[in-house]
C-alpha cells in the first residue's frame, strides 16, 4: 500500500486512540499531525515498520506528553507532569492491533469535527485534517488559499471545540440524527468544493472529491443501514462518474446534454445505481437519496434524448416537498419544461421571482434564459443570458453563457442594443 | 468565498483629517490585519503608491506607447486592497466595515467577489 494512503487510513485510528486516552483533542490532534509528518519523512527511506499503527501511536503519544510537559513547565507546574503516564507504559501491545474501538473512533471524530459551534468551512477543514489525515498545506492548496490562512483557521476551530467543552464521544440518541446530518453536510460540501473546480489548479481539487468519497465510504461501511449515508455516497459516486466528460480541452464546462457519454465511468455508475436502489427499497426516503435517484436517472439514459424527464420531475416534486429549497424549485422547473414544455417550466420558475437569493443568482437567469429561448422569446432570452453572465462568478460558466448570447441570431436582437 | 475589499481613496478627504485621525486610521489597519490573520481569513493585502507614479501602456500597431499618470482621471483612486477568503458575502461586508477607511466621511470600501475558474455544469 502506498505510504500516503496508509497514513490517511491510520490517521483517525491513531487520533482516536490518543484522544480516548488523553481527552485533549486539540493537543492530541497536533501530536498526530507531527507523527504523520515524521512517518512521511522517515518511512520512504527506512521502510514501513511492521506495526505502522503502533509506530504512529508511540510517536504521537511521545509528542503529546512532551508538549504537555513543556506547557506545564512553562506554567511551572512540574508536579502535575509526573502524574502523566510515560508513553512506553501506555503502549501496551493490545493498543497496536486492530481493535473494536476503531469503528466508534472514526465516527466520534467525525461528530467532533462537525460540531455545531463551528462554521461549515471550519468543519470541512478540520475533518480533512483530523479524520482525513491531510496536512494543513494540502488543505490550503485544495481551497486555493495560502497555508498561513488555513493554519489559524484550523487552530481556531480546535480552540472553539475546546471552549465549547465538546468531548470525544458518540452523541446521545437524541442528538444523533441532527449530528449525523451535520456530518453528511460536511462531506457533501467537501465533495462539492472539489467537484466545482474545473480548470486551473484542478488536480489539487480532485483531492477533495476523492477524500469526500473515501470518508463517506467509511461512514457507509460503519452505518450500512442508514439510507441517507448510502444516498449521499451514491450521489457522489454517480456525479463523479461523469467527471471526465464535464469539460473540454479549454476547461469550458460541457452541459450534461452535450457530454460524451462514452467517457462516463460505467463501473461507478453501476456502483451508484446499486447503492441507491438498495437504499430506497430498504430505508426511509431522504433528500440525499432523492438527489442520487435523480442523478441515476440522468446517467442511465443512453443518450440525452432518452432521459426520463417525467421520472425526474416527479422526484424533484417529492424533493421540494420534503426539503424545500429554491435550487430544487429551479431544477424542478427544468424537469417540468422537459415534460410539459418551456411555458410550463417558466410558470414554475415564476414562483421564485420574488426570492431575492435567487434573483441575484446566475442560475436562475440562466435557466430562465434557456426556457425563454425554447419558448421562442429570443429578445428576453438574450437579456436573461446577459444578466446571468454578469452574475456568474465562475469563468467557464460565464464563457458558456456569453456563447449562448452570441448564438442567438442578430436579426432577432436588432432592437436590443438600447436595453443593455 | 474570496472577496477583494477595495479601498478607494480621495486624497482631499484624507488630507483634511488631523494627524491624530490619520494615525488612528493607520493603527486601525494594523488591528484589522491582526484580526483577519488570526481568524484565518486574510490572503493578502497591498497598498499602492500614489497614482501620479503610474504609467499606462498601450500597444498600437504592435508598438507600445507609454504615457505617465493614471488610467482614469478622477477624484478617487485605487489605493489598496485586502484579499480575503471568508464564509459568505455577509461576512465580507462585516469585514469591510472593520476597515477604518469605511468610517471616513465621503469614503467607502468596495466588496467585490473574486471570479473562480470553477463552477458546476448546467
Amino acid at each position: 500500500m502506498e505510504i500516503e494512503v496508509l497514513l490517511r487510513r491510520l490517521a483517525p485510528q491513531v487520533l482516536g486512540t490518543l484522544t480516548r486516552r488523553y481527552q485533549q483533542f486539540d493537543a492530541c490532534e497536533d501530536a498526530v499531525q507531527d507523527a504523520l509528518l515524521a512517518a512521511a519523512e522517515r518511512w520512504p527511506q527506512s521502510g514501513v515498520p511492521d506495526n505502522p499503527r503502533g509506530w504512529l501511536t508511540t510517536v504521537a503519544a511521545r509528542r503529546f506528553v512532551d508538549h504537555i510537559r513543556s506547557e506545564q513547565a512553562r506554567r511551572r507546574r512540574e508536579a502535575a507532569a509526573a502524574a502523566l503516564e510515560p508513553p512506553d507504559e501506555f503502549l501496551d501491545p493490545e493498543l497496536d492491533g486492530e481493535q473494536p474501538g476503531s469503528r466508534d473512533d472514526t465516527l466520534s471524530l467525525l461528530f467532533l469535527c462537525c460540531h455545531p459551534v463551528l462554521t461549515p468551512a471550519s468543519q470541512v477543514a478540520l475533518t480533512l485534517r483530523a479524520v482525513g489525515g491531510l496536512t494543513t498545506a494540502q488543505i490550503a492548496q485544495a481551497f486555493l488559499v495560502p497555508e498561513a490562512t488555513m493554519a489559524p483557521r484550523i487552530s481556531r476551530a480546535k480552540q472553539r471545540i475546546k471552549a465549547a467543552g465538546a468531548s470525544f464521544r458518540m452523541p446521545s440518541e437524541r442528538e444523533w440524527p441532527e449530528r449525523l446530518a451535520a456530518v453528511l453536510q460536511v462531506l457533501y460540501l467537501m465533495f462539492n468544493e472539489g467537484y466545482a473546480a474545473t480548470s486551473g489548479p484542478e488536480l489539487q481539487r480532485h483531492e477533495l472529491t476523492r477524500e469526500a468519497i473515501r470518508l463517506t465510504r467509511a461512514v457507509h461501511h460503519l452505518l450500512p443501514d442508514d439510507g441517507e449515508v448510502a444516498g449521499l455516497l451514491a450521489l457522489m459516486v454517480l456525479t463523479d462518474a461523469r467527471s471526465a466528460a464535464r469539460t473540454d480541452e479549454h476547461g469550458t464546462l460541457i452541459p450534461l446534454a452535450e457530454q460524451d457519454r462514452a467517457l462516463w465511468d460505467t463501473r461507478l455508475i453501476e456502483e451508484g445505481s446499486q447503492l441507491i436502489t438498495t437504499a430506497m427499497s430498504t430505508s426511509q426516503l431522504g433528500p440525499y437519496q432523492l438527489q442520487a435517484a435523480i442523478a441515476a436517472v440522468h446517467v442511465q439514459a443512453p443518450t440525452a434524448d432518452d432521459t426520463n424527464w417525467y421520472e425526474i420531475s416527479v422526484l424533484y416534486q417529492i424533493l421540494s416537498r420534503i426539503a424545500p429549497n429554491p435550487m430544487v424549485t429551479l431544477n424542478h422547473a427544468i424537469a417540468v419544461a422537459m415534460t410539459r414544455g418551456p411555458t410550463a417550466g417558466l410558470d414554475v420558475l415564476d414562483t421564485l421571482r420574488t426570492d431575492h437569493r435567487m434573483t441575484r443568482h446566475h442560475r436562475y437567469h440562466a435557466v430562465r434564459a434557456h426556457l425563454l429561448e425554447q419558448a421562442g422569446d429570443r429578445l428576453a432570452a438574450r437579456d436573461a443570458y446577459r444578466t446571468a453572465a454578469r452574475l456568474a462568478t465562475s469563468i467557464p460558466e460565464q464563457r458558456y453563457l456569453r456563447s449562448r448570447v452570441a448564438r442567438i441570431p442578430t436579426d432577432a436582437v436588432e432592437k436590443i442594443g438600447e436595453n443593455s | 468565498m474570496k472577496f477583494l475589499l477595495i479601498m478607494h481613496m480621495n486624497p482631499q478627504i484624507f488630507e483634511s483629517l488631523t494627524e491624530e485621525e490619520r494615525n488612528a486610521v493607520m493603527d486601525g489597519h494594523g488591528k484589522f490585519i491582526e484580526t483577519i490573520q488570526q481568524s484565518g481569513e486574510m490572503i493578502g493585502t497591498q497598498a499602492l503608491a500614489d497614482p501620479s507614479t503610474s504609467c499606462v501602456v498601450r500597444v498600437r500597431d504592435g508598438l507600445p506607447a507609454v504615457t505617465d499618470g493614471p488610467y482614469l482621471e478622477s477624484k478617487e483612486h485605487l489605493a489598496g486592497f485586502y484579499l480575503v477568503d471568508c464564509e459568505s458575502k455577509e461576512r465580507a461586508i462585516e469585514l469591510a466595515a472593520m476597515i477604518p477607511d469605511a468610517a471616513l466621511d465621503g469614503l467607502g470600501i468596495e466588496v467585490r467577489p473574486v471570479m473562480f475558474s470553477a463552477g458546476m455544469e448546467m
